[in-house]
């Protein structure tokens, strides 16, 4: 009596099987495409080449157990370190604009006597779908005072443009691109979690005589911090991982180098120089670089959320 | 966005790997006809219309049947004609820059066929056929095109300002200041620090050899005196502005070409083919004029690109370096494929027959107001100047780069700069296990 009859106990043998089947094509893909890559990126990190000789015979060069070599170098190499502070220059100058025009169109379009409101959406969102390779391309046309339809406007009036493509220019160029092409993307995340906050709030702070300017900074705003955290932290590992960009530009220019953001190092290493070990390393050191930041900063947003409430 | 370019390689690695699986089918099936049916191969190589050319080679033998894949040239070719050898994908037949030879020979990539093909040596000049050698016994590839470095300049524009062709590097100094002088906001030319190719011709005219070995060592001499005097040569132009610093093969220089602000252009014989797409208003008006000289009376050039193709390791493993080698020197060596290679590729054949033959009897269309412009090429090709390639040219033209790209915005010594590309080629080699002398 005390165990259950044969067909209920297969019954829930079945049952506790079903987790693990629709976990598993997850946990393939996972495992095939993502864990194994690192995995490889990691075990390549530590290997190197050693030459005999010349190196010119065949079978010179053979693979061999590097240890932690290749990360000293990277991280002794100092363009990784100004290669990040570059980045982190750009991204200071890029995310506060780029999330502050998002949350102002979006506020914008969040009036309730707006017109063309869908109009407008589509506009400002329509950069996003522009690859970062053609937006490049075409800002960098734009930036070359001797083919730039701005500069001979400016000429014309007897002004002199902005150098963009050299010094510091370089920073507010690279951040325009951006900017241009990511603001209306965080516009649409802003914009939905405006519209989906309850309508009754603004009715009730209008009865009070609060003005659309006071429902947005008092009521809109707090209420959408959270999407406000979601794009920052968006933002911020897309200024991380920045490279389409500059290596559209880069020809252009004497001024930026083929290690102008960390990203670009490794690519340099891996497919310039043909140094796919010393690339992995790298690749490993701004991996963790990034998971760190990108955990400090949500456990941060966390701590404020608890101390907060 | 950066998630989007990620969603777009991985959608072309899935890409790959279908055509690779579809390629790998076709590979098997091959091997499996391989006693009857004819012998497949493929050949990589970025120049258009190669697959014309191939076309006629596989008409006439129909045993020998060659595919090109074309490819997109650049620095990223080299490693990835490396990787897909590693992984057991490269192709049978490989097309290469010369400075590329040595890094390819040293990752097992190129075959040595001085067997099946060590007879072509007659046909090209003793400089050309030593690249493709590396100076050893040994064959890795077959001489397809050179490009020897000549001075190209505006006719009317040099006639207008009063201008000499300068047949010295003093000269052309002397030239550059002149025109700053007559018309400042033009320039002779302009010192782009985005080709290293050009640089490395200019140190080959001048003597110099980067990479020299001797026992098993190698020696690395990039900041030897005759490179140094051609980089204070330049740097001496761009510090005080006599010439321009923009880098080349920006819609801006397109422009400054097209609308005469540069008049002129130290470049290869392909230049013709350069200017026609950059500067299409300007045809008739350039005429080409041999490199300035360091002493006058000589006549020594320097090379910038120039390629051959190759028989990778590849081939010889699945038996058809025979067939390759085959197809390699009849490419560059047989006169129906010369004449493919000139009218349809439109390169400066190595082969020293096609450069003075009736091939190139009539002067690019651009350049009709010379006709004899090959005649003058061949006169200039004479004089080329032995390259010296090492197994890291890659790491070299990369510190190139960014030293020389900053060094020419600032207007400074181009002095330090090559010190650090010096430097940076040592390190690279020394950290690879190489012996450096």
């Amino acid at each position: 009596m005390a165990s259950p009859p044969p067909a209920a106990r297969a019954r829930r043998r079945r049952g506790s099987l079903a987790p693990y089947g629709f976990l598993g094509p997850a946990t393939v893909l996972f495992t095939l495409f993502f864990a194994l890559p690192i995995g490889f990126a990691v075990y390549l990190s530590l290997r190197a080449v050693k030459v005999k000789g010349l190196g010119l015979g065949s079978h010179a060069r053979t693979e061999v157990w590097a240890g932690l070599s290749n990360y000293t170098s990277a991280l002794a190499d100092p363009e990784l370190l100004s290669g990040s502070g570059r980045v982190l220059l750009y991204g200071a100058l890029l995310v506060p604009t780029m999330l502050g025009a998002a949350l102002f169109f979006a506020l914008l379009l969040d009036v309730p006597r707006v017109r063309f409101g869908a109009f407008s959406r589509l506009v400002i969102f329509l950069p996003y779908a522009v690859p970062g390779i053609v937006a490049s391309t075409l800002w960098g046309f734009l930036y070359l005072p001797q083919v730039s339809p701005g500069y001979y406007l400016l000429t014309q009036a007897g002004m002199s443009g902005p150098d963009l493509l050299h010094g510091n220019g370089l920073y507010l160029a690279m951040a325009n691109i951006a900017v241009w092409g990511g603001t209306g993307f965080n516009m649409i995340v802003i914009y939905t979690s405006l519209r989906a906050l309850p309508a009754e709030l603004y009715e009730a702070a209008r009865l009070d005589g609060c003005s659309e300017l006071q429902i947005a900074l008092r009521i809109k705003i707090p209420l959408v911090a959270p999407s406000l955290v979601l794009t920052f932290f968006f933002s911020m590992i897309a200024t991380l991982q920045v490279f389409a960009e500059p290596m559209t530009i880069k020809p252009l220019t004497n001024s930026m180098s083929s290690t102008w953001s960390p990203l670009m190092k490794v690519y340099r290493d891996a497919f310039v120089q043909g140094n796919i070990y010393s690339a992995a390393a790298t690749s490993v050191v701004i991996a963790a670089a990034t998971l760190l930041l990108s955990f400090g900063f949500l456990k941060l947003v966390n701590k404020r959320a608890n101390g907060g409430s | 966005m950066h998630r989007r370019l990620a969603l777009a390689a991985a959608a072309a690695l899935c890409g790959t790997l279908v055509l690779s699986a579809c390629s790998s089918d076709g590979g098997s099936g091959d091997s499996a006809k391989a006693a009857s049916g004819p012998v497949k191969l493929t050949f990589w190589s970025w120049a258009p219309n190669m697959d014309k050319v191939a076309e006629i080679w596989n008409k006439a033998h129909p045993d020998i049947q060659v595919s090109v894949l074309k490819q997109a040239g650049g620095d990223d070719l080299v490693t990835k004609t490396i990787t897909a050898a590693k992984a057991g994908n490269a192709p049978d037949l490989l097309q290469a820059e010369y400075q590329a030879l040595p890094t390819l020979v040293s990752n097992d990539v190129l075959a040595d066929i001085a067997k099946q093909a060590g007879s072509a040596k007659s046909q090209f000049a003793d400089g050309v056929w030593k690249q493709v050698t590396l100076g050893s016994d040994a064959v890795y590839a077959i001489p397809e095109d050179t490009a020897p470095l000549a001075f190209y300049y505006r006719q009317d524009l040099f006639e207008q300002y009063g201008l000499k062709v300068p047949t010295t590097w003093d000269e052309f100094a002397a030239a550059a200041r002149t025109l700053k002088q007559k018309a400042p906001e033009k320039s002779l030319t302009t010192f782009s620090a985005n080709d290293p190719g050009l640089f490395a011709g200019l140190a080959q005219q001048a003597g110099a050899k980067w990479w020299t070995t001797s026992g098993e060592s190698w020696k690395v001499a990039i900041d030897d005196p005759a490179t140094k005097k051609v980089a204070d040569f330049w740097s001496g132009l761009v510090k005080d502005g006599s010439v321009d610093n923009q880098p080349m093969y920006t819609p801006a220089w397109s422009k400054a070409l097209n609308d005469g602000t540069q008049i002129g252009w130290v470049s290869a014989v392909w230049a013709p083919g350069v200017l026609t797409s950059s500067a299409p208003d300007t045809k008739g008006k350039w005429a080409m004029a041999p490199l300035p000289q360091w002493e006058s009376g000589a006549s020594v050039t320097g090379s910038w690109g120039g390629s051959a193709t190759g028989v990778t390791t590849g081939a010889v493993k699945s038996g058809h370096a025979e067939a390759a080698a085959k197809f390699a020197t009849w490419l560059n060596t047989d006169p129906e494929a010369l004449a493919g290679l000139v009218q349809q590729v439109n390169v400066y054949p190595a082969a020293t027959s096609a450069q003075t033959g009736s091939l190139l009897s009539a002067a690019p269309e651009f350049f009709a107001n010379q006709p004899d412009f090959y005649a003058r090429a061949a006169e200039i090709a004479k004089g080329t100047a032995p390259a010296a390639w090492g197994p890291n040219v890659n790491v070299a033209y990369s510190a190139f780069k960014d030293a020389f790209g900053k060094a020419a915005q600032d207007k400074g010594d181009f002095g330090p700069a090559l010190s650090t590309m010096q430097q940076s080629t040592v390190e690279d080699l020394k950290k690879n296990g190489f012996q450096v002398g």
